[in-house]
């Protein structure tokens, strides 16, 4: 009965407490077997995985702000221009406007799919307030208020939805929001079809499917910001202050009755919680921050086109909070760069290449236990490799006469590994084929079998990689890489990959 | 009086559940309220506390009348609830739980958690806890304590046993017992006739929506017709 107390448990567990009358009575009640085996079993966690996190949670928050941030601060001294938007300036948009996604789904629960709608807004209405387009030329410090301030109040009214409606039906009926706002911006261009507004009549307002376009460069108090850099630095510093900010809401009391809700919102009614202010103000911190994003894209663009704020960004913006973990502030960064950074990165076959041994190589490391299990497959891999390789150039030596283009030194390793033969159409098609079916067999064996299928298997996937996938890198592959990176990261960690791990009362 | 049900009726939607029901709690009383399965004990509570709101009649609590009044209003006044299933947030700590308790205390002062804490040990040591991965009897002291959190002059509680093993219902009737020894008067909705009667003042039989039988405990636990209206023998 008493085996949960004074277990040594990691984790700062409390110090004694201050003494009851019947203390040693009272404190056996509840403590049985299940709980004493739950702390031992995350004080045992090990493995690469268990330990960055109890290493991550050790260090205070400024601390690990400075980690997540630190490389992007670094980064504009180190890359080029384009290199700084692609991988930079969008990652933090996209960090941004998931920041803004995660108070309302990951903190207070509610599946709200026209949240980019709201992003959307704040580019349409930065330009319409500062672009050559409308002739307007708002100074950006009194435009941008403005943005936020409206975006919120919108968010407010589509917030109104979530008093009555919940899960399924409030993702419905926000999700025809966004698409009548795809559909207003299409049309609203002073056209035949469009609306004649009270007081003005027609107006080309959105630029229709065109978009709107000549945007002005933010303008803060006369200062132009005009360079890539200019804006890379200010979205960072947005998004710090932005983190900063939802780590005390976080830690706040409405930050707790948001994960309340979240968690079951009939509980938090009756512990006086009020349920529905909080989902609108939820909604309105969501919307605002969509807004305030929006205005920099729009100004990084110099544009804003209808295309841009639709299905498939909300789609990644999701991704992103997922796979970041649902309430994690850190986590939503992290996500932003995987979902931004790996598909650019998979665009040069080089880079792709790494990318790709390298997810291979950690997804082994990772997946399997005790730790000389990968090692094994590993080295097997690589000797059986040599002693293919080393067959066929005896017999076979057009099997072996192709080139690997711009590896490097890792490339021409490479080419002494895997085979590579001249003429790759059909047996690469073929090999393709083999490798899903070697893929299906995998998962029926067990234990030394598969160990053993593991290594012909792998050896077939570079063969596979190298002949046919990399040649077309920057089209399907890219796709279907990301995809199984995603599948390998949300296989790790299933809730995400700063999230907590679900605990449901049963 | 502190609480006090005025013939009250209500509706799911067309399905008339408590029909004219009277009860009463006083100062510092702890009252039992005793039913099978579908008899309109949870309805009841949920009425006082206010998720639903009854069609006809008055719910009374310190002299004002309350009925048009939100649940966050009630909690304010005075009154708690330990939910049936015990309903903590699973994925937040057990500090995290409580303190959602005081939510009208701006997240509890040092008393209020000194308070729970020395009532139950228990909390204090799993204070850092998901209270997910408490234990069932764990999970009744958290939800307990989240509810003292609020320093309630009423506890409402929704049959406190459920889901609990022998060993620990009877403990817990001891907790409960001691809660209201400090002060508290409890209305407590159970099952378990037994147990629950052996602890109360006084107990309200409910079948089908009305109340059938009420009197002291010492007489309910002897009566003949609470066995034929609550066991059907």
């Amino acid at each position: 009965m008493t085996l949960g107390r004074g277990q040594p448990s990691e984790g700062g567990l409390p110090a004694p407490a201050p003494e009851p009358v019947d203390a040693a009575d009272r404190t056996r009640v509840g403590v049985d077997e299940w709980v004493a085996e739950a702390e031992q079993r995350r004080a045992a966690q090990t493995g690469l995985s268990g330990m960055v996190v109890r290493v991550w949670e050790r260090i205070p928050a400024p601390g690990r702000l400075a980690i997540l941030i630190g490389p992007f601060a670094i980064f504009p001294f180190i890359t080029s221009q384009g290199n700084l938007y692609r991988y930079g300036l969008i990652t933090i948009i996209y960090a941004l406007l998931a920041l803004g996604l995660n108070i309302v789904v990951g903190f207070a629960g509610l599946l709200d799919l026209g949240y980019v709608a709201f992003f959307g807004v704040g580019a349409y209405l930065y330009g319409i307030m500062a672009s050559g387009h409308s002739g307007h030329h708002l100074q950006a410090e009194i435009a941008i208020p403005i943005v936020v301030v409206s975006t919120g109040l919108l968010g407010l009214l589509l917030g109104l939805t979530s008093w009555r409606l919940l899960g399924d039906y409030l993702a419905i009926v926000t999700l025809f929001f966004l698409q009548a706002f795809v559909i207003f911006v299409n049309n609203a261009n002073g056209g035949l079809n469009d609306f004649s507004y009270p007081f003005v009549g027609k107006v080309d307002l959105t630029g229709g499917a065109n978009g709107l376009d000549q945007i002005d460069p933010f303008n803060l108090f006369g200062y132009h910001i005009t360079t890539t850099k200019g804006y890379y630095f200010f979205t960072l510093i947005s998004l710090i202050l932005l983190m900063t900010m939802l780590y005390f809401v976080n830690g706040s009391r409405t930050g707790r009755a948001w994960r309340a809700l979240r968690e079951d919102p009939l509980a938090a009614e009756v512990m006086s919680v009020p349920v529905n202010r909080l989902k609108l103000l939820a909604f309105m911190f969501g919307a605002a921050t969509a807004g305030f994003s929006g205005t920099i894209y729009g100004a990084v663009q110099s544009g804003a086109f209808p295309g841009d704020y639709d299905v498939g960004l909300l789609i990644t913006i999701y991704a992103i909070v997922i796979l970041g973990g649902l309430g994690s502030i850190g986590g939503v960064v992290i996500g932003a760069l995987v979902v931004n950074g790996a598909p650019e990165l998979l665009r040069s076959s080089a880079n792709a290449r790494f990318l790709f041994y390298g997810v291979l190589v950690l997804a082994l490391l990772v997946a399997m236990k005790p730790w000389y299990k990968p090692v094994i497959v590993l080295l097997g891999t690589i000797a059986f490799g040599f002693a293919v390789h080393g067959i066929a150039s005896a017999v076979w030596s057009r099997g072996t006469a192709g080139h690997i283009e711009g590896g490097g030194q890792f490339g021409r390793g490479l080419e002494h590994w895997v085979l590579l033969p001249r003429h790759t159409q059909s047996i690469a098609g073929w090999a393709y084929f083999a490798l899903i079916v070697a893929a299906l067999v995998l998962t029926m064996l067990h234990g030394w079998q598969r160990l053993l299928a593991l290594i012909p298997t792998l050896y077939l996937a570079s063969f596979v990689w190298e002949n046919k996938l990399v040649e077309q890198v920057s089209g399907a592959t890219r796709l279907i890489l990301l995809g199984a990176l995603l599948v390998v990261i949300m296989n790790v960690r299933p809730s995400g990959i700063f999230g907590t791990a679900r605990v449901e009362i049963v | 009086m502190l609480l006090r049900l005025e013939n009250v009726d209500t509706y799911y939607g067309q399905i008339h559940i408590l029909q004219d029901v009277s009860l009463e709690v006083n100062d510092g009383e702890l009252v039992c309220l005793l039913g099978g399965n579908a008899s309109g004990k949870s309805t009841t509570l949920k009425t006082i506390i206010g998720i639903v709101r009854p069609r006809r009649g008055a719910v009374r609590f310190d002299g004002e009348e309350v009925n048009d009044r939100p649940p966050s209003y009630r909690i304010g006044r005075g009154m708690a609830i330990v939910p049936e299933n015990r309903r903590l947030f699973a994925p937040m700590t057990v500090k995290e739980n409580l303190e959602m308790g005081a939510y009208l205390h701006g997240g509890g002062a040092q008393e209020d958690f000194e308070r729970v804490y020395s009532l139950f040990p228990l909390l204090y040591e799993r204070r850092k806890q998901l209270a997910g991965t408490l234990s069932g009897g764990e999970q009744q002291m958290a939800a307990m304590g989240r509810a003292l959190m609020s320093r309630p002059k009423l506890l409402l509680m929704d049959e406190p046993s459920m889901g609990l093993a022998p060993i620990l219902v009877e403990r817990n009737f001891e907790i409960i017992k001691e809660v209201h020894e400090s002060g508290v008067a409890i209305l407590v909705v159970e099952q378990n006739a037994n147990v629950s009667l052996s602890i109360a003042d006084r107990g309200y039989v409910l079948q089908t929506g009305r109340i059938v039988l009420s009197g002291a405990a010492s007489s309910l636990i002897k009566d003949e017709d609470l066995r034929k209206a609550y066991l059907g023998r």
